[in-house]
């Protein structure tokens, strides 16, 4: 029998929590790219995190510089790679506003149908990846990432019988569009958004219904109001922290206001606030995709004439910062002219630059797990993080 | 504020010249910079920090530009300092605004600029190693770097 008056007690000889310094990635499968965070840990909890970006550093403001604005627009698009189309729309804004050239309206729209197609896509490969981070706590985790990839596929589908490429496309050049739309591509388009709009409520009801999935991103990683200006992050992080702007709507561009949509906004600003934007957001891009099809004006689709030389267009002294609402929020792009073919001086705007400047102020406190909700809830592409 | 407010106190404060326009462009001596970013937030209401970054005039010296937004009313403001030829140090905007800790960095690493105040200056999108500031005109994009070629 145990003696009680014998049994010793083992004490560690340990005062406070210990800190252990540990790297997640730059190779780290919730990165969804060459991310490297330097996260201290006390246990289970960070206490601090350094962020180190650059990996997939090329220096496309240097790059523009050396390009006219005939051949930048194809490089614009790897910046954010998972949505080509937004970061070239920016770019061609820009010139244009320098150059004050007139756009057709059938450029016009063709240039909103494929940006918010984008859109669709690039939330698809958010829901996807970002629910798989959260693994097991979905039934498997891989399920719904199959069902995102599959309909990703379909946008991808009609992105090549447009423009002949699935990922970086070219689609956009100064003055208006490269193409134009192929015949059967709209009634084909709208059978693709039909589809994929039954879809969104069969993950909404996977995933709504997931108690796991609740407690994994309620009241995880919240951003205040004043915190979400003033680091500037943009689109569904901003509408998720009770900031009503979108700049389809604030600031219109392109013809955004002749078609009917509303701008959703949480107040929580936590990671499901996140996603309850963007569930909408995919249904008000179909709304709008619908409404430019059926309203498509005839004509031509750029105003300037056909390309023959890569220096043809020459855009007055100036500049111009041109913006746009890409998926991850406010793409821009700065262009100082000095009246030759190529720009003096171009800055991007990343919106997932300024949306990853956020995760140091709102990580710590949290557990470990939880980063990689954090993260995904943020929907960084490291291509225009690092640019 | 609205846009027509705005312009009016940003002219009878710092004493320069503001166009009218979207964006606003305010011009001001570096001495004042922290003190225009201030005034944007706390008096126009320009809380959401858009972009900071810089520009090489050659001989003319690099200049600072910041945009600022008013989300609620529509004003935006594009703030410039010019630095001057041969300066690379501007007061920083951190203490005003926290989005400018990695926008500065950046241009710390691109220009080699030198934000005073800044908490925390290193570079950011190249290696600590890296020698040179490629987005300075001086420096030629075919600029050999070590292991790179």
């Amino acid at each position: 029998m145990l003696d009680q008056n014998k049994t010793t007690r083992v004490e560690m000889d340990w005062s406070g929590p210990e800190r252990l310094q540990m790297n997640m990635g730059p190779q780290h499968p919730s990165a969804h790219g060459v991310f490297r965070a330097i996260v201290t840990l006390e246990g289970e909890t960070v206490v601090a995190v350094d962020a180190v970006i650059g990996y997939l550093h090329r220096c496309h403001e240097k790059l523009s510089e050396t390009l006219t604005y005939a051949q930048y627009p194809s490089i614009a698009s790897k910046t954010d790679y998972v949505a080509a189309m937004t970061s070239e729309f920016a770019y061609v804004l820009a010139a244009e506003e320098i150059a004050k050239f007139e756009v057709p309206k059938r450029a016009q729209y063709l240039r909103v149908i494929c940006a918010e197609l984008q859109r669709i896509a690039s939330h698809l490969l958010w829901l996807g990846t970002w629910c798989m981070d959260m693994g097991g706590a979905l039934g498997g985790g891989a399920t719904i990432f199959l069902y995102c990839i599959r309909e990703r596929e379909l946008i991808l589908d009609l992105f090549e019988a447009l423009v002949g490429a699935r990922l970086l496309y070219g689609f956009f050049q100064v003055g208006g569009t490269r193409y134009d739309i192929p015949d059967g591509w709209a009634q084909t388009c709208r059978e693709t958004i039909d589809l994929i709009e039954s879809r969104i409520d069969e993950y909404e009801q996977m995933l709504e219904d997931n108690a796991f999935f609740l407690a994994r991103t309620q009241g995880v990683g919240t951003v205040s109001r004043d915190l979400a200006q003033d680091v500037g992050i943009a689109g569904p992080l901003l509408r998720g922290s009770g900031v009503n702007f979108d700049l389809r709507k604030n600031v219109p561009y392109s013809s955004y206001e002749d078609f009917d949509f509303t701008v959703p906004v949480e107040t929580a600003g936590d990671c499901y606030a996140r996603y309850k934007v963007r569930m909408v957001e995919f249904r008000q891009a179909i709304a709008i995709i619908r409404q430019a099809l059926d309203t498509l004006p005839a004509g031509p689709i750029s105003s300037r004439p056909a390309l023959k030389s890569v220096a043809q267009i020459r855009i007055p002294k100036g500049e111009a910062y041109a913006r746009v609402e890409g998926p991850r929020g406010e793409v821009g792009s700065y262009i100082i002219s000095d009246g030759s073919a190529k720009p003096y001086r171009m800055k991007w705007r990343g919106a997932s630059f300024s949306n990853l400047s956020i995760l140091p102020l709102i990580i710590p406190g949290h557990k470990v797990a939880d980063v990689v909700a954090i993260m995904g809830s943020v929907d960084p592409v490291f291509g225009e993080v690092d640019r | 504020m609205n846009a027509e407010q705005a312009r009016a106190s940003l002219a009878s404060t710092f004493g320069v010249d503001v166009a009218a326009g979207v964006p606003m462009v305010v011009t001001v001596a570096p001495a004042r910079w922290e003190e225009l970013g201030r005034f944007a937030k706390d008096t126009v209401g320009c809380r959401f920090f858009n972009f900071l970054t810089a520009v090489d005039w050659k001989e003319q010296g690099l200049e600072v530009v910041a945009r600022v937004d008013n989300l609620d009313d529509n004003v935006a403001l594009m703030l410039k300092t010019k630095l001057g030829p041969g300066v690379t140090t501007c007061p920083s905007l951190t203490p005003v605004y926290q989005g400018a800790n990695w926008m500065e960095r950046e241009c710390f690493d691109m220009f080699g600029i030198h934000f005073d105040n800044h908490p925390d200056l290193r570079r950011i999108l190249l290696e600590d190693t890296w020698e040179g500031h490629p987005l300075l005109k001086s420096y030629a994009v075919d600029t050999p770097h070590p292991p790179y070629r």
